[in-house]
C-alpha cells in the first residue's frame, strides 16, 4: 500500500500545496461550520453543543430571518441569479455576431463594471443614485420631467432593494460572461452551415438548436459563476444605503444576517448556522443549474 | 448593442471624469458629466488626508501591492503545480480531489468567514502578510481553469520527453507552462483582482492599521459618504486607484482570457 503510494509522489507532491490552503480555508471552514451550527459559541467560552436549537429558532422564531432576510435574498437571487445569467448570455450572443476589433471593445465595456469590486463600486453609484437633486439620475429624471420630486434612491426601503439590483446585475458580468462568450465564439462554424442545409432559417433557430447545445459545458461554467456571485453579495446594500443594518431592513440579505449575527453580535454559532442553511441553499441551485445544462455522458 | 455598452461603461467614464473634477464642479447644479476645468487637486488631496495620521497613505499603497504581486506568483504556482497532475497524471484520489474543487467552485469564502477567522486566528497568522496572503492562495476556479486548459495537451508531447529522459518537474516547466500561459495569464489576472481589491482580509485578520491595505483605507474614506461632502472629490480618485490596475491587466491580456475561457466549460 505505501510502496504504491510511493510511486505517485511526483503527483501527490505537487497537488500538496494547494491541496493544504484548500483545505485549510475552504473544506475545514465549512466543515467546522456546520459543527458550529449545532452549538452556543459567543467567541470566548468553548463552544457549548446545543443540539437542534439554533436550527429551530433559525426557521420558526428570528423574525428577522423569515420577514427579511429570506424574501429580499430569495428576491434579490431569483432577478439577479437567473435574470442576470440570461442577460449575460444574450449579451455574449449579440456580442459573437459584431465583427473584427469593434468586438474586443464592447466585450470589454462589458466587463470592466465587474472589476470596479467592493468600495469602489459605492463610489462610483452614490453620487448617481444620491437622493437630492443632485444626484446625477434625479437630475436627469427631473429634467425630463419623468418626476417632480427627488427620489431617495438609496435610503427608501422600496427603492433600495431595486436599486441593489440594477447596481449588482451592472457588475455582473464578470468570468461567467467571459466563459459564454469564449463558448459561443468557439462553436464549430461547419455545424451552422450544416443546419442551414438541415433547414434551419432563421439566427433564433439557430442559438436554440445549435449554439446552446454546443456550449452546455460554457453555460454551466457560467451559471455556476452566477449562483456564486448572487449569493455573496451582502455588502452592497449596507454601502449604498450608508446604513447598517439597512433602513428597515429593506436591503438585509442572509450575507447581512451572518455578518451581523457573527461580527456584531457575537453569536458565532448561531451566525454558523445561517451559514449552513445558506449553503444548502446554493447547492440546491447549483443542482437545478447542473440538471440544466450538465452533459447526459459519464 | 452600442446603447447597452455606452450605458454600460457610463459609470466608468463618469469616475475618471469626477477624479479630475475641482471641488466647485464636483457639487455644481445641475450636475454636469464630464469635467470642465481638469485639475489634479483631488490627487493632492488623497494624499494629504493621511499625512497627520500615523499610517501613511504609502504604507497601504505598499501592503495592496506586495500583497497583490505575491498572491499572483503565489496563486499560479500553487495551481499550476496542483493543476498538471490533476489533468496529466493517473493517481488514486484523482477524481475525488477533482471533484471537491468543482463542488468547492460554488461555495463562496463570504459564506464561512468566521470559521475562517478561527483557521487563521489558530494558525498565528493573524496580524501578519501570511494572513493575507495563504487564504489567498486557495483558488479554486484557478486550478479548474488551468486543468481544463492543461486537458488539451498531447499527452505524445509530454511521453516524447519523458523518453527523452526528463523528469516532471522539466515536463512541467519546459512543456507545460509555455504550452498553457494563456491560462496562466488568466488565473494571473483573477489572483489580482481577487487580492487588489480585498477587504476582508484586512477587516478581519489584521488589527493593526499598518497591516492594512488600501482597499480597506478607502472603505474609512467613504463610511457615510451618502451625507457627506469632504472628501468625495478624494474617494473618487482612490475608486479610480483601485479600478485602473485591473483595467491595464485585462486590456493587455485579453484575447488570452478568451481563449482560456473557451475551455472552462465543466463536463
Amino acid at each position: 500500500m505505501l510502496s504504491k503510494a510511493w510511486s505517485y509522489r511526483t503527483s501527490y507532491l505537487f497537488i500538496t500545496p494547494f491541496l493544504i490552503c484548500f483545505i485549510l480555508f475552504i473544506v475545514l471552514p465549512i466543515i467546522a461550520s456546520v459543527g458550529l451550527s449545532f452549538t452556543y459559541y459567543n467567541g470566548i467560552e468553548r463552544p457549548r453543543f446545543i443540539g437542534w436549537s439554533n436550527f429551530q429558532y433559525l426557521i420558526a422564531q428570528d423574525m428577522l430571518f423569515l420577514k427579511y432576510a429570506l424574501p429580499n435574498t430569495f428576491k434579490f437571487a431569483i432577478v439577479v441569479g437567473p435574470g442576470g445569467y440570461a442577460a449575460a448570455f444574450l449579451l455574449a450572443w449579440l456580442i459573437s455576431r459584431l465583427r473584427g476589433s469593434y468586438r474586443k471593445w464592447v466585450a470589454l465595456a462589458m466587463y470592466t463594471p465587474s472589476l470596479t469590486i467592493g468600495t469602489a463600486m459605492t463610489i462610483i453609484w452614490l453620487p448617481l443614485l444620491s437622493g437630492d437633486r443632485i444626484g446625477y439620475l434625479n437630475s436627469f429624471l427631473l429634467r425630463i420631467g419623468f418626476i417632480d420630486v427627488p427620489k431617495l434612491w438609496v435610503t427608501k426601503p422600496e427603492l433600495l432593494m431595486n436599486s441593489m439590483i440594477v447596481v449588482t446585475l451592472w457588475s455582473s458580468m464578470g468570468v461567467g460572461f467571459l466563459a459564454m462568450l469564449a463558448g459561443i465564439l468557439n462553436v464549430d462554424r461547419t455545424l451552422y452551415e450544416a443546419g442551414r442545409i438541415d433547414g434551419i432559417r432563421n439566427h433564433l433557430q439557430e442559438l436554440w438548436f445549435i449554439t446552446i447545445p454546443s456550449m452546455k459545458p460554457q453555460m454551466l461554467f457560467g451559471a455556476v459563476m452566477a449562483i456564486v456571485t448572487t449569493f455573496k453579495t451582502g455588502a452592497i446594500g449596507v454601502e449604498l444605503s450608508g446604513q447598517n443594518p439597512t433602513p428597515q431592513y429593506a436591503g438585509h440579505l442572509i450575507v447581512n444576517h451572518i455578518n451581523d449575527y457573527g461580527f456584531i453580535r457575537f453569536e458565532m454559532g448561531y451566525a454558523s448556522t445561517i451559514s449552513v442553511f445558506l449553503l444548502i441553499f446554493m447547492y440546491f441551485a447549483n443542482k437545478l443549474s447542473w440538471k440544466l445544462f450538465g452533459s447526459k455522458e459519464e | 448593442m452600442l446603447a447597452i455598452s455606452v450605458l454600460m461603461i457610463l459609470p466608468i467614464i463618469y469616475i475618471f471624469n469626477n477624479a479630475f473634477k475641482p471641488y466647485h464642479e464636483l457639487f455644481v447644479y445641475p450636475p454636469t458629466f464630464f469635467v470642465r476645468e481638469p485639475s489634479v487637486q483631488n490627487f493632492v488631496e488623497l494624499m494629504l488626508v493621511t499625512s497627520n495620521s500615523i499610517v501613511p497613505i504609502s504604507r497601504y499603497i505598499f501592503n495592496s501591492v506586495f500583497i497583490a504581486l505575491l498572491s499572483v506568483v503565489g496563486v499560479t504556482i500553487v495551481s499550476v503545480l496542483c493543476a498538471y497532475p490533476l489533468s496529466k497524471h493517473e493517481f488514486p484520489g484523482k477524481k475525488f480531489i477533482f471533484a471537491a474543487i468543482i463542488l468547492m467552485l460554488m461555495f463562496t469564502p463570504e459564506v464561512i468567514q468566521i470559521p475562517r477567522y478561527l483557521v487563521v486566528s489558530s494558525l498565528g497568522i493573524l496580524n501578519t502578510y501570511w494572513g493575507h496572503l495563504l487564504p489567498a492562495l486557495a483558488l479554486p476556479v484557478g486550478v479548474f481553469l488551468l486543468k481544463q486548459f492543461i486537458d488539451q495537451i498531447p499527452d505524445s508531447l509530454l511521453e516524447a520527453s519523458r523518453i527523452d529522459g526528463a523528469n516532471e518537474i522539466i515536463v512541467l516547466a519546459r512543456i507545460v507552462i509555455p504550452m498553457s500561459m494563456p491560462a496562466i495569464a488568466t488565473v494571473a489576472i483573477l489572483a489580482f483582482q481577487n487580492a487588489w481589491g480585498n477587504l476582508d482580509t484586512s477587516a478581519l485578520f489584521m488589527q493593526d492599521d499598518e497591516m492594512k491595505t488600501f482597499p480597506f483605507f478607502l472603505s474609512t474614506l467613504t463610511s457615510n459618504l451618502a451625507n457627506n461632502v469632504a472628501r468625495q472629490g478624494a474617494a473618487a480618485v482612490a475608486a479610480l486607484v483601485l479600478l485602473v490596475p485591473n483595467l491595464i491587466f485585462f486590456v493587455i491580456l485579453q484575447s488570452k482570457v478568451i481563449s482560456t475561457m473557451a475551455h472552462s466549460g465543466i463536463k
